[in-house]
């Protein structure tokens, strides 16, 4: 069966990034077809967690995408009267026809993160960090010993104190990725596999050969995530996407206990960590369905799936030093998942100049879910000629071959 | 190196479990044999807890001089210091541990307590579980598995009803009712929606007939096995209602009665032949799935539902053997010869020896025997074509995490799920307490999608206070607690 369609964009990829590109395309007026070898959310999305963090990053690009991403959130995910005709939240592009309200849906909770310091020197680390964070737009509340028993009354004690970040969220984002995509009105084509990105005899993109026919379209969304090379390398191009393994710890259904996310401040260094052997320093969080999440671990091992036991441990370690009472909690199941990670670890967000008309959205790492709407609603901007809100050079998905280039 | 005994845990206590490790025990090789269960015996020779002081336990068993030699010859070796036997030892995981292995267990009922072993080889001889369809009513109090109502029966002694009907499919179903029967329920109905005699019919066709009758004709321990069955059946006067089902359970509180209807050639029922048939207990089975949680997190392959195994039983993890219902649904015989041969294979190689495949030749005969003859059963019980189509979307698929057939579907068909995977993912559907066991057959036929070994590297709940703290010293040779064989 050849399928000769034709539409204005083929979406590759449909975990949270492609659903997001697909959304905010969709609203910016474009045909869209979204192509995926498996089902929605067959990859890293349906494998990970849902933290939408800011809490977590250094001041600079990323920071940025995740101050966007994070009022974006907010309004797909607000519930707004019908006759409330003020754009929900300023400056996230999409067009009064969006369906509102997702927040049911996608489990949006916007709990606010808490991150604790154990001594009084990580503690001066993260009242640094946090300092420069708030100058980048930050909400950030300083939370003393005491008071941190109040937000948390079953962390451990001892601690020295700790920061808050009212404006870090979480969805489940296997539901996030499937709600935004049947909310774009895009048409979805799972269990199709791209074999090969079309190009013309000028070098432009004209759309993509699959298992099941051609799809042609003038713009290529390339949302493949971890296997974001491998559809590079289909349209000649090259972008070093890697795996970096993690596994997540899910509990027993639990009352709600665990109010917060709640991590160490060794967290964000774990995050930044450009080393490739294991740290596990966890994320704890109660989740709308009951059981408490702990995760993840990061670790560059490749696409090896085999259950790593000393991992599990580990976490099991970090999460009962900060609650105490999870110790007479059962874990339920523990799953893996790859990261899709690029060297400097930003994501590759825009149009590629080495192939016109390939877009790339993929490299996210830990943070695909939460960065998921600003980057479609950026790459909606790139696909229909206008000026994107952020300056995307940090994210220039050329950027490594220049590097390597003597 | 001191010269030190080669340790091979065996993990399971059924008749290939213990098969492996009386085979083993006997060629210079130390065997701790673990099982959740209070008592060794399995499935198909589970013992009454001691204390209830059975009088006569062999009048639920075939094959009771097998059992009588399993358990003296276990007996002999425990007094010997051969074998040691670690009771209500749930196995939560086995790892590679530099070369050898850790086998980590609860210890039951509570499953809060830990215990490792260490060894030099593992037998994997797990068994199977049960699948269940789902239909309308089955969440009601009274409907039970049909092994959950043999288990009460082996285990406890007690009749899980006074009126029961047993149904669903499979050869199982036949020693369920005439068990029930004789320890005096009075069984209502027998109801497969397959058609067995179908096996004898099938075989008489040109393209069957050979390899059917050979099966068959292999097997006359098996065929008396069933004449036996046909008589019991009558002698009971148990009605066996063949190609139908249960179609609804009702009952307000607990199961009053259910409907069974004839099912059409379209895997329908067919309008106007439904019956209601009053009873307090439906035992109610599908066939079984092999136990594949701890192969998988070892990594080893499985090939469709079980462990895959080489002639020798080996897995392809070097160190790991899998053998009876873990690599493929059998029945007891089948696994009594391929725990035979996993256990000769690992002694011999944990000596480091190869093994002669023909001192075990009679074991791989009838192992060859016997999977042809349950490959035949299997196609005789198939199930009944479209089944999934007559769940209503009104009927809960996953009872842990209540999660309707609609549902299901609507995951399916406008969310974009396309695997067990994303519809769990999507609607919670075996997310609960007993992480999809249960449901995922139904789920993924619901679904309509293929049902693949869930991955559960942990195969039961740990508490994160045992995961995190360091494993607890070998228990491997201390003397056996909870035996009295
Ligand atoms: C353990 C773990 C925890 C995490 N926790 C968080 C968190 O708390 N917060 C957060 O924001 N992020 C988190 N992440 C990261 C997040 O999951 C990823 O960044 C995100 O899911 C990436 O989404 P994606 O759409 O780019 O990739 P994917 O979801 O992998 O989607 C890519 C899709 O492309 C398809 N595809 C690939 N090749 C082809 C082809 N040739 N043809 C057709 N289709 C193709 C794949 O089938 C796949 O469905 C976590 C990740 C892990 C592993
Ligand atoms: C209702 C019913 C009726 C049957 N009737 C017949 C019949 O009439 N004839 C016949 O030939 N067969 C019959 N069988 C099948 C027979 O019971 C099995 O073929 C046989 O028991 C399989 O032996 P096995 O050693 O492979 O597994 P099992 O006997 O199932 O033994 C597996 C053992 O492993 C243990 N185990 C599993 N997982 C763990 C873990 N994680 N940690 C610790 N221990 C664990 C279990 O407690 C169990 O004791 C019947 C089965 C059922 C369910």
């Amino acid at each position: 069966m050849t399928n000769q369609s034709s539409c204005d964009v083929v979406v590759v990829g449909a975990g949270m990034i492609g659903a997001a590109c697909a959304l905010y395309a969709v609203r910016a007026g474009l045909d869209v077809v979204v192509v995926d070898r498996g089902p929605v959310a067959g990859g890293t999305t349906g494998a990970g967690e849902g933290n939408l963090l800011v809490s977590d990053k250094e001041p600079g690009p990323e920071l940025e995408l995740a101050l966007l991403s994070c009022r974006l959130w907010r309004g797909i995910t607000e519930d707004r009267r019908p006759d409330d005709h003020r754009p929900p939240t300023r400056g996230n592009g999409l067009g009064p026809g969006l369906t509102p309200g997702l927040g049911r849906a996608v489990e949006y909770e916007p709990k606010g993160g808490l991150v604790v310091a154990s001594t009084p020197g990580a503690l001066t680390a993260l009242t640094e960090l946090a300092v420069g964070q708030r100058a980048a737009g930050v909400e950030t509340v300083a939370v003393d010993a005491n008071q941190l028993r109040e937000l948390e009354p079953y962390l451990a004690p001892g601690l020295a104190g700790g920061v808050l970040y009212p404006q870090d969220a979480q969805v489940m984002p296997t539901l996030a990725a499937a709600h935004l995509l049947r909310a774009s009105g895009a048409r979805v084509e799972t269990g199709r596999t791209v074999t090969g990105v079309l190009r013309g005899p000028d070098g432009a993109v004209r759309g993509v050969r699959t298992d099941r026919g051609d799809l042609l379209a003038p713009s290529v969304v390339n949302a493949a995530g971890t296997w974001g090379a491998e559809v590079a390398a289909l349209a000649g191009v090259s972008l070093p996407v890697l795996p970096r393994r993690g596994f997540v710890v899910v509990t027993e259904p639990l009352p709600r206990r665990v109010r917060h996310k709640v991590y160490s401040a060794d967290y964000v260094a774990d995050v930044a960590s450009d080393s490739a052997t294991l740290q596990t320093s966890p994320v704890v969080e109660g989740t709308a369905a009951g059981p408490v999440l702990i995760g993840a671990s990061r670790e560059r091992v490749g696409f090896d799936r085999s259950f790593s036991l000393p991992v599990v441990r580990a976490l099991a370690a970090g999460a009962t030093r900060l609650f105490p009472f999870l110790e007479h909690v059962r874990a339920m199941r523990a799953y893996v998942g790859f990261r899709p990670y690029l060297p400097d670890h930003l994501p590759a967000i825009g149009p590629d100049p080495r192939a016109p008309g390939l877009f790339h959205a993929c490299g996210h790492e830990g943070a695909g879910i939460g960065l998921a709407t600003g980057t479609g609603h950026l790459i909606a901007q790139t696909l229909t000629g206008r000026t994107p809100d952020l300056d995307l050079t940090p994210f220039r998905p050329d950027r490594f071959a220049e590097e390597a280039a003597p | 190196m001191t010269e030190r005994r080669q340790v091979l845990a065996v993990i399971g206590a059924g008749p290939a479990g213990l098969a492996a490790a009386l085979a083993a025990a006997a060629r210079g090789v130390r065997v701790v044999l673990v099982d959740s269960a209070a008592e060794p015996g399995g499935q198909f020779y589970r013992q009454p807890a001691p204390g209830l002081g059975a009088r006569r336990p062999q009048a639920l068993h075939h094959q009771w001089r097998t059992w009588e030699r399993l358990r003296d010859g276990l007996a002999t070796h425990l007094a010997a210091g051969r074998v040691s036997c670690l009771s209500d030892h749930h196995v939560w995981c086995v790892e590679r541990d530099s070369g050898r292995f850790a086998v980590h267990a609860l210890l039951g009922p509570e499953q809060r307590e830990p215990a490792s072993v260490r060894a030099d080889g593992v037998v994997l001889a797990t068994g199977g579980y049960e699948k269940v369809w789902p239909f309308p009513g089955w969440t009601l109090p009274g409907v039970i598995t049909a092994g959950g109502a043999q288990a009460m029966l082996k285990g406890g002694l007690t009749l899980p009803g006074r009126t029961v009907v047993v149904a669903g499919t499979g050869p199982l179903l036949l020693p369920v009712a005439t068990g029930l029967a004789a320890a005096g329920a009075r069984v209502a109905a027998l109801v497969e929606s397959a058609d067995p005699t179908t096996l004898v019919r099938r075989s008489a066709h040109p393209r069957n007939a050979v390899r059917g009758a050979r099966a068959l004709a292999a097997h006359p321990g098996k065929l008396a096995e069933a004449g036996g069955y046909a008589a019991q059946l009558l002698w009971h006067r148990i009605p066996v209602l063949r190609r139908r089902a249960v179609v609804e359970a009702h009952g307000r509180d607990r199961l009053e009665s259910v409907t069974v209807a004839v099912l059409g050639p379209d895997g329908r029922p067919v309008p106007g032949t439904a019956q209601r048939l009053d009873c307090d207990t439906l035992a109610v089975g599908h066939g079984l799935l092999p136990h594949t949680d701890l192969a998988d997190g070892l990594g080893c392959r499985l090939d469709g539902a079980g462990v895959h195994v080489d002639d020798e039983q080996r897995t392809d993890v070097p160190g790991v053997w899998a053998a009876g219902e873990a690599t493929g649904i059998g029945g007891a015989a089948l696994s009594l010869a391929e725990g035979h041969i996993a256990g000769r294979s690992a002694a011999a190689r944990l000596n480091g020896t190869a093994p002669d495949p023909r001192s075990w030749a009679p074991a791989a005969r009838s192992r060859t025997r016997l999977r042809a003859f349950f490959a035949e059963l299997d196609r005789a019980y198939a199930a009944p074509v479209r089944w999934a189509e007559n769940v209503p979307d009104a009927t809960v698929v996953c009872r842990c995490e209540e999660v309707t057939a609609g549902a299901v579907r609507e995951a399916v068909g406008s969310l974009g799920a396309g695997d067990l995977r994303t519809v769990k993912l999507l609607t919670r559907a075996g997310m609960g307490w007993c992480q999809g066991r249960m449901c995922e057959p139904g789920v993924a036929g619901v679904a309509g999608c293929d049902l693949t070994p869930g991955r559960r590297p942990l195969a039961r709940p740990v508490p994160l206070g045992v995961l995190a703290a360091p494993p607890p010293p070998d228990a491997g040779t201390s003397p056996c607690p909870g035996t009295s064989p």
